[in-house]
């Protein structure tokens, strides 16, 4: 709980995870589970590091950015994928390969 | 061994079995839901940081936010009744040696570096100090931040908007 290490696996786990989900699924919004899990895990070694090594607030400031750009990469994301939906009647990110129809 | 160490472990492996979960899960619907309990995983190993503020941050911006997208985006994509478009994936085995790879990689950089770092530093309230940071060092960041959601959100109404009404 005081020591560094057991942050750092947890998040190298969890960013193993999010890079399997991001190859495995082949739904879009499957694709976009495994981009947040992996920007989470970044975020908790940015956390670590910041209580661990800096001993001051950078870290935590960058994981607040990291948020921010989270967030409206998932805004973005689900928007281009509903209209992948409307045009395509699929989400499935194989099938999509053709930039314009 | 102390609670607060039980409750550390315990939320650590909780973090990790519903990570699990939504790489694994074959509904969507259920990876959603398991992400929801990974983000308050997440909030909960922040608390342990001394991270009040990004706690409190995670939690309304990935559970109130993200996940609410992320539901709505399941459900208006989702042909409920086809059950062999809900259970496709790419190969299980490709998918495995790609996160091995990766998983290798981190577990030689951990090893070959001294990272036991040991510290019983007091917990302060982060949260006036975050705000003093954002409006004096990290201000013009802040401001291209403020942009760029400007920018996400016209660029989100714009994408997902439905064309073809006025005709």
């Amino acid at each position: 709980m005081n020591s560094l290490l057991p942050y750092l696996i947890t998040a190298g786990i969890v960013f193993t995870l999010g890079i399997f989900t991001i190859i495995y699924k082949k739904n879009a919004v499957g694709v976009l589970m495994g981009v947040e899990l992996v920007l989470n895990s970044v975020n908790l070694n940015f956390i670590a590091f910041a209580r661990f090594v800096d001993y001051q607030l950078n870290g935590q400031l960058i994981s607040i950015f990291i948020i921010i750009l989270a967030a409206a990469e998932a805004a973005i994301a689900l928007a281009i994928i509903l209209n992948i939906y409307r045009l395509k009647t699929t989400v499935d990110v194989t099938q999509v390969s053709e930039m314009k129809n | 061994m102390e609670m607060q160490e039980i409750l550390f472990y315990a939320i650590l492996a909780f973090t990790i079995f519903s990570a699990a979960i939504v790489a694994f899960a074959n509904k969507i619907i259920y990876s959603a839901f398991a992400l929801l309990f990974t983000f308050i995983g997440f909030a909960g190993l922040y608390v342990f940081l001394g991270a009040d503020f990004l706690a409190v941050t995670q939690i309304i911006i990935y559970v109130g936010g993200i996940l609410v997208l992320i539901l709505f985006g399941i459900l208006l994509t989702q042909k409920i009744y086809d059950l062999k478009a809900l259970a496709a994936h790419n190969p299980l085995f490709l998918s495995l040696s790609g996160g091995l790879f990766v998983a290798i990689i981190l577990a030689v950089i951990l090893s070959k570096n001294p990272w036991f770092r040991l510290v019983d530093k007091a917990l302060n309230p982060t949260t006036s100090a975050i705000g003093k940071a954002i409006l004096t060092d990290y201000l013009l960041p802040f401001e291209i931040a403020s942009v760029l959601l400007l920018g996400a959100l016209i660029g989100a109404v714009y994408l997902a908007r439905v064309e073809g009404k006025k005709k």
